[in-house]
C-alpha cells in the first residue's frame, strides 16, 4: 500500500495550505464552462459535454480507489446501468430530470449489491469480480432483449433544448451540470468524517477497526458513492449520444476509467478531471494522426497503446500520477 | 481544492484555445455544407475492424475508387467528390461518435451509405435535426423507407422482409414438407428478415439468435440440429454465416442453407472457411447486382477496369461490385440535382427517381417511397461460385404477392459515368 | 440425451483449455503472488505470432512450436522489463501494471495486424466423430486433452522431480531463506514467469481455432472463465486449476446448450461471486491461502 500511502502524505502537507472556497470553484467552473458554450464550434461543444459527463465517473472513481484503496474494473457496467435506466425511463415517462435522478438511484442500488461482494474481497479477488461485472453487460442486454433490445441498444426519447440554444450547447449545459455538482459533493464528503475514515481504512483497516471506523461500512459506502457518480455519468451519455447500446460500455471504456484516475493522480479530484479531458482529446489527436498517416490501422490502437503506456509508466515511475509532479506541470502549463 | 481550480483553469483556457481549429473549413456557393464550387464532401460510417468487418470493410473502399474514377473524369458538374470513410466496427457506439465528427467537424454534405441496421438506427434522429441527407443506407431494415419521419432517410438494399419473403418463397417450392428453421441476428436485422420469412412459410419449425458480440453459435446450432431442422435460413452478417456452416459441420449437422443476401459473398465466406470452404456447395442466396465472376457483364466489365485503377487492384468480389454500384447511383443523383447542388435539391433528386443501372430488379424511390431495391433473383454456389438461377422476383413488405420482374438492367454508359 | 452427451464432451474440450489456462494463472499466482490480467492478451500475441509463421512457413506445427518459445520470452521479458519493478506492497499496483499491458498489447497487435478477425486454422479436422449416431467427439478435441495432459503431466514431474522443479517452489513458499542457502530467486520467478506465459500461450493456441478467429481481445471471455476457474479450484492449487478448468466448461456448455449463449458470462459472474463469498481460499485449496 506504500504507493497510496506516499499520497496520504503528501496530501496531509496539501492540507496545510490555504483552500479556496469549493462553492467559489465550482461557481467559476459553471461560468467559464458557459462561456465556452457559446464560444466553441459545435463539435467542439459536444466533445466538452462528453468531458463532463466522463468527470462524473473518473471522479468518483477516484475517490475510490485512491482514498478508500478499492480497485473497480466494473464501472464501466454501472454507467450501463445509469443509461439504460434513463433509456427506459425516458422512452416510457420523457422527464428527464427525475430520470436522471432514477438513473442514479437505480445505480447506486446496483452498486451497494457489488459493493457488498466487494467489501468482503481485496487486491486480485476484487478486481477479477469487477472484470467479471465489466463483460457482463452484452450478456445481459441479449439474455433479455425484449426490455434492452440486444447489441442493437435502444434510442432515447428526449425533448428538443429550449430554441435559445443548440443541442451542443444544451448538452454541455447538462453535462456540466451534473459534473459540477457531483465535483462538489464528493469534495465536500471527501473533507469531512468519510473521507478521514476512508483513509484510515486504505491506510490499514486493523488499526481503522482499532480506532472504531467500520471496515466493511466505510468500503461499502465508497463503493456505492462511486456507483452513484457512474449512473449519472452513465445517464449524461444517454443523454448525449441520444441513445444507449452495450458496444458503448466495454471492457475497454472501464481500463480507460482506470488509466485517467491513475495518470491524473490517484484520489485526486483535479486528476479526475485530467484524466476526463484525456479520454476525449487522446483518442482525438490519435484519429488526427491516424488520418495524417493514412493508416486506419493507427486510429483506435494509438489510442490505446498510448494509454497503456501510460498506466505502465506512471505506476512504475511516479505513483502518485502526472497531478503529483507539481512543478513540471505548472511550467508545462504555460 | 486549489489544484482543482487550477487545472479547471488551464483545461478549459486550453479548450478555449481550439475553438476556432476544427471549425470552417467549408464555405460552399449556396451555403450548403460540404459543396464548394470544386468539391462535394460526404462521409460514411462501415465497419472496417471487429466482428462485421470480414467482406464489408471492402465496400467504402470500393465506392472511393469510383469516386476517384469519376473525379479523374472531370467530377461532376465540375465537382470533385471527397468520399470520408469512419470505422465503426459495428458498435452504435462508435456510430454515434464517428457520424457527429462527420457531421458537425468535418461538415459533409451527407452521410453515404453507412453500415449496418443497428448501427445506423441510432443516428437517424441526429442526421434528420441536422438536417444532413442519409443516402442509401447499407442495410435492408424497414426503417429506412419512412419519409414521413426521416424525409432525408433512403435505403438501397431490398428490405430484409421483401428478401425473406422472396427467399421462403423458394423454399416452399422446392423444399415443401421439409423442416424449416431459422437463425438471425438479434436485432432488426434478424426480426425483419423472420417476419418475411413466416409471412410465406408460417412459423418456422425453431427460431435462433446470436449477438456479434459472441462469437460462440455452438449452442444456437446444436439446438437447431436438435430440433432436427432440414432448411436453415440465415440472417446473418459474413462472418456468422462461416461461422454457423462451419460449426454446423463440426456437429455432423448438414442442413441446406438459405442465407441472406447481406451475409452471402462467396469469396468473404470462402476466405472465412478457409479449409473448410467446400461446405458452401448448394448454398442457396439471393442477390439484384451482377455477379462478380460474371466476367461477359458489361458492369462488372467496368467496375473491374475502375477497380484495377483506383482501388490498388482488391479482389473483385460482390463487396466491391456493391460499393460500385452505390457510387454510381450517389453520381446519377448529383447529376440529377443539378448545378446548384442543395441538401433539399439532392433529397428531391432522390425522391423525383428513375434511376436505372446495373441493377436486376428496379430501384423504387419515389417521394412517399424511400425504400431501394425493390426485389431479388436467387444464386446457388457451384465449385466455388456463385451464380443466378430462376426469375428475378419482387414483392412488398406486406402481403402483396411475391412476382417475377422483367430484367431491369441496362448498358452502363460507354464512358462509365452517368450523364447529366 | 444424446445433445447432453455431446455438451459434455464439449464442454470438457474447453474446459481442458480453461484448466491449461488456469493453471497458468496458478504458477504465476505462487511464484509472485500477482494475478496476470494480461495473460490473455500475452496469450493473443503469441497466437498472432505463431499464425505469421505458420503462414510463413506453411506449416502449422511450427508455427505452435513458435507460440509456445514466443510464450516463454514474452513471459521472461514481462517479468525482467515491467514486473520486477512493480511496488508489491499493494496487490493493487500488479493489476494495475498487468491491465496497462493489456491495453498496450492489445493496442500494438491492432496496428500491426489490424482488428479485423484473422481465419485461424486448426490442425485438425473439427468434424465431429459419430459414435451410434450422436457427434461426439472431433480429432480436434483429442489433440486438445492431449496437449493440455502432456502439459500438466509435465509440469507435475517438474515439480515433484527436478531440482530446478524444488527450487522454484522454495523461492515462491521462502524467497529469504532460498535466498541464504544459494536459490537465484530472481532466476527463479524468471523462469515462473516464462513458464507460465508458455502455458497460457499453448492455451491460446487450442482455444482461438474454435472462436470466430484471431482478434486482438479474442481472449478476453476465456480469460474471465479461466480467472473463475483459478479461484474456484484455489489461485494456490495446480490440481485444484485443473478440476475448476473442467467444471467451469462443463457448466458453460450446459448452460449455454440449454438455457442459451447469451447466459453464459452470467453464469461466470455468478459462479464467481457465490465461490468467492463462500469459499474464497478455492474449492481444493489445503491449506489456508495467504491473504492477497
Amino acid at each position: 500500500m506504500t504507493a497510496l500511502q506516499d499520497r496520504t502524505r503528501t496530501r496531509a502537507a496539501h492540507k496545510a495550505q490555504a483552500r479556496l472556497n469549493p462553492y467559489l470553484v465550482i461557481a467559476a467552473g459553471a461560468v467559464v464552462v458557459v462561456a465556452l458554450t457559446y464560444m466553441l464550434p459545435p463539435f467542439r461543444t459536444y466533445q466538452l459535454a462528453t468531458v463532463g459527463a466522463y468527470l462524473c465517473v473518473t471522479a468518483g472513481l477516484t475517490v475510490l480507489t485512491g482514498l478508500n484503496g478499492q480497485l473497480s474494473l466494473g464501472h464501466g457496467a454501472l454507467m450501463a446501468t445509469g443509461a439504460y435506466t434513463l433509456a427506459l425511463w425516458q422512452n416510457k415517462f420523457n422527464l428527464l430530470l427525475p430520470g436522471i435522478l432514477v438513473a442514479i438511484v437505480v445505480t447506486t442500488a446496483v452498486g451497494a449489491v457489488i459493493g457488498l461482494a466487494a467489501a468482503r474481497l481485496r487486491g486480485p479477488y476484487l478486481a477479477g469480480l469487477t472484470l467479471a461485472v465489466a463483460v457482463v453487460v452484452p450478456s445481459i442486454t441479449s439474455t433479455f432483449d425484449e426490455t434492452f433490445n440486444s447489441d442493437q441498444g435502444l434510442s432515447v426519447i428526449l425533448n428538443p433544448p429550449p430554441d435559445s440554444m443548440t443541442v451542443e450547447q444544451w448538452q454541455a449545459w447538462v453535462c456540466w451540470g451534473g459534473a459540477l455538482l457531483t465535483v462538489l459533493a464528493l469534495a465536500l464528503l471527501t473533507r469531512g468524517r468519510f473521507g478521514r475514515d476512508m483513509r484510515a481504512v486504505r491506510d490499514d483497516e486493523t488499526a481503522a477497526r482499532l480506532a472504531g471506523v467500520s471496515v466493511a461500512r466505510t468500503q461499502v459506502l465508497a463503493f456505492v458513492v462511486s456507483a452513484a457518480c457512474a449512473g449519472l455519468a452513465g445517464a449524461l451519455f444517454a443523454v448525449i449520444a441520444q441513445s444507449v447500446s452495450p458496444g458503448a460500455f466495454p471492457l475497454t471504456l472501464s481500463l480507460f476509467l482506470l488509466m485517467a484516475i491513475v495518470i491524473g493522480g490517484l484520489g485526486r479530484l483535479s486528476g479526475a478531471l485530467i484524466g476526463a479531458v484525456l479520454l476525449v482529446a487522446l483518442p482525438a489527436v490519435a484519429h488526427e494522426i491516424g488520418e495524417a498517416a493514412g493508416s486506419q490501422r493507427l486510429e483506435g490502437n494509438l489510442a490505446l497503446t498510448f494509454f497503456g503506456v501510460v498506466l505502465v509508466v506512471v505506476m512504475l515511475a511516479a505513483p502518485g500520477g502526472l497531478a503529483s509532479l507539481r512543478i513540471p506541470f505548472k511550467k508545462k502549463g504555460h | 481544492m486549489k489544484r482543482t481550480a487550477t487545472v479547471l483553469a488551464a483545461v478549459l483556457l486550453a479548450a478555449a484555445g481550439c475553438s476556432d481549429s476544427g471549425g470552417g473549413g467549408s464555405s460552399g456557393s449556396a451555403d450548403t455544407p460540404g459543396v464548394t464550387d470544386t468539391e462535394i464532401v460526404v462521409g460514411t460510417h462501415m465497419p472496417l475492424t471487429g466482428p462485421a468487418a470480414a467482406g464489408y470493410s471492402k465496400i467504402a473502399p470500393a465506392t472511393k475508387a469510383y469516386f476517384d474514377y469519376v473525379n479523374a473524369n472531370g467530377g461532376v458538374h465540375g465537382r470533385k467528390i471527397t468520399y470520408k470513410i469512419m470505422d465503426d466496427g459495428y458498435n452504435p457506439a462508435n456510430t454515434q461518435q464517428v457520424v457527429r465528427q462527420l457531421v458537425l467537424q468535418d461538415k459533409v454534405f451527407a452521410i453515404l451509405n453507412g453500415l449496418g441496421t443497428p448501427t445506423h438506427s441510432g443516428v437517424l434522429d441526429f442526421l434528420k435535426t441536422n438536417r444532413v441527407p442519409d443516402l442509401f443506407v447499407a442495410s435492408g431494415s424497414r426503417s429506412w423507407n419512412q419519409p414521413d419521419k426521416y424525409p432525408g432517410t433512403f435505403g438501397f438494399n431490398p428490405d430484409y422482409t421483401v428478401e425473406g419473403k422472396i427467399l421462403a418463397t423458394h423454399v416452399k417450392e422446392t423444399y415443401a414438407g421439409k423442416k424449416v428453421c431459422f437463425l438471425g441476428q438479434d436485432d432488426d436485422f434478424g426480426r425483419d428478415s423472420l417476419a418475411g420469412i413466416e409471412k410465406v412459410l408460417g412459423p418456422v419449425a425453431a427460431k435462433q439468435s446470436y449477438v456479434t458480440s459472441n462469437p460462440n453459435v455452438g449452442p444456437q446450432i446444436g439446438a437447431l440440429k436438435a430440433a432436427a431442422c432440414q432448411v436453415v435460413m440465415l440472417a446473418t452478417v459474413p462472418g456468422f454465416t462461416a461461422l454457423s456452416i462451419g460449426t454446423a459441420a463440426k456437429l455432423g449437422f448438414k442442413p441446406q442453407f438459405v442465407v441472406s443476401n447481406v451475409g452471402s459473398d462467396p469469396t468473404t465466406l470462402a476466405k472465412t472457411l478457409g479449409d473448410a470452404a467446400p461446405l458452401l456447395e448448394g448454398v442457396v442466396a439471393a442477390n439484384y447486382l451482377p455477379l462478380a465472376n460474371d466476367t461477359a457483364n458489361p458492369w462488372i466489365q467496368l467496375y473491374t477496369k475502375v477497380n484495377t485503377q483506383y482501388n490498388a487492384g482488391a479482389e473483385l468480389d460482390n463487396n466491391v461490385v456493391y460499393g460500385m454500384s452505390v457510387a454510381y447511383l450517389f453520381v446519377q443523383a448529383l447529376q440529377s440535382a443539378g448545378k446548384d447542388l442543395t441538401r433539399d435539391g439532392i433529397v428531391e433528386a432522390v425522391e423525383k427517381g428513375g434511376f436505372t443501372g446495373p441493377g436486376l430488379v428496379p430501384v423504387r424511390y419515389s417521394a412517399d417511397d424511400h425504400s431501394g431495391y425493390s426485389g431479388e433473383q436467387l444464386t446457388t454456389i457451384e465449385k466455388g461460385q456463385a451464380k443466378y438461377f430462376g426469375k428475378a422476383y419482387r414483392t412488398d413488405d406486406g402481403d402483396g404477392a411475391v412476382e417475377p420482374v422483367e430484367a431491369a438492367a441496362v448498358a452502363p454508359p460507354a464512358n462509365g459515368i452517368p450523364a447529366a | 440425451m444424446d445433445r447432453f452427451l455431446f455438451l459434455t464432451f464439449d464442454g470438457l474440450s474447453r474446459g481442458a483449455v480453461y484448466a491449461a489456462f488456469a493453471l497458468a494463472l496458478v504458477l504465476i499466482w505462487r511464484a509472485a503472488r500477482i494475478v496476470n490480467f494480461a495473460q490473455g492478451a500475452m496469450a493473443v500475441a503469441t497466437a498472432y505470432v505463431a499464425y505469421s509463421v505458420a503462414d510463413a512457413t506453411g506449416s502449422y506445427w511450427i508455427g505452435f512450436l513458435v507460440a509456445v518459445v514466443a510464450g516463454l520470452l514474452l513471459g521472461a521479458g514481462v517479468e525482467r522489463v515491467v514486473m520486477r519493478f512493480v511496488d508489491h506492497s499493494s496487490p493493487l499496483n500488479g493489476v494495475v501494471v498487468a491491465l496497462g499491458l493489456v491495453l498496450i498489447i492489445q493496442g500494438v497487435l491492432g496496428m500491426i495486424y489490424g482488428n479485423e478477425f484473422r481465419p485461424a486454422a486448426a490442425p485438425f479436422s473439427r468434424d465431429a466423430f459419430e459414435i451410434g449416431g450422436v457427434a461426439l467427439l472431433s480429432r480436434y478435441d483429442l489433440f486438445v486433452f492431449g496437449a493440455v495432459g502432456a502439459v500438466v503431466v509435465l509440469l507435475t514431474l517438474l515439480f515433484t522431480r527436478t531440482p530446478t522443479g524444488l527450487r522454484m517452489r522454495a523461492a515462491a513458499f521462502a524467497p529469504d531463506v532460498s535466498r541464504l542457502l544459494g536459490v537465484p530467486v530472481g532466476g527463479m520467478l524468471t523462469l515462473g514467469w516464462a513458464l507460465a506465459a508458455a502455458v497460457g500461450s499453448l492455451a491460446g493456441m487450442l482455444v482461438i481455432p474454435t472462436e470466430l478467429g484471431l482478434h486482438p481481445t479474442a481472449m478476453d471471455i476465456v480469460f474471465i472463465s479461466a480467472f473463475t476457474a483459478a479461484v474456484l479450484g484455489g489461485l494456490d492449487s495446480p490440481i485444484g486449476a485443473v478440476l475448476g478448468g473442467l467444471i467451469v466448461g462443463l457448466l458453460l456448455s450446459y448452460i449455454s446448450g440449454y438455457l442459451g449463449a447469451t447466459v453464459a458470462p452470467m453464469a461466470v459472474l455468478a459462479l464467481l461471486v457465490v465461490v468467492l463469498l463462500s469459499r474464497p481460499d478455492g474449492l481444493f485449496a489445503r491449506s489456508k491461502a495467504r491473504t492477497a
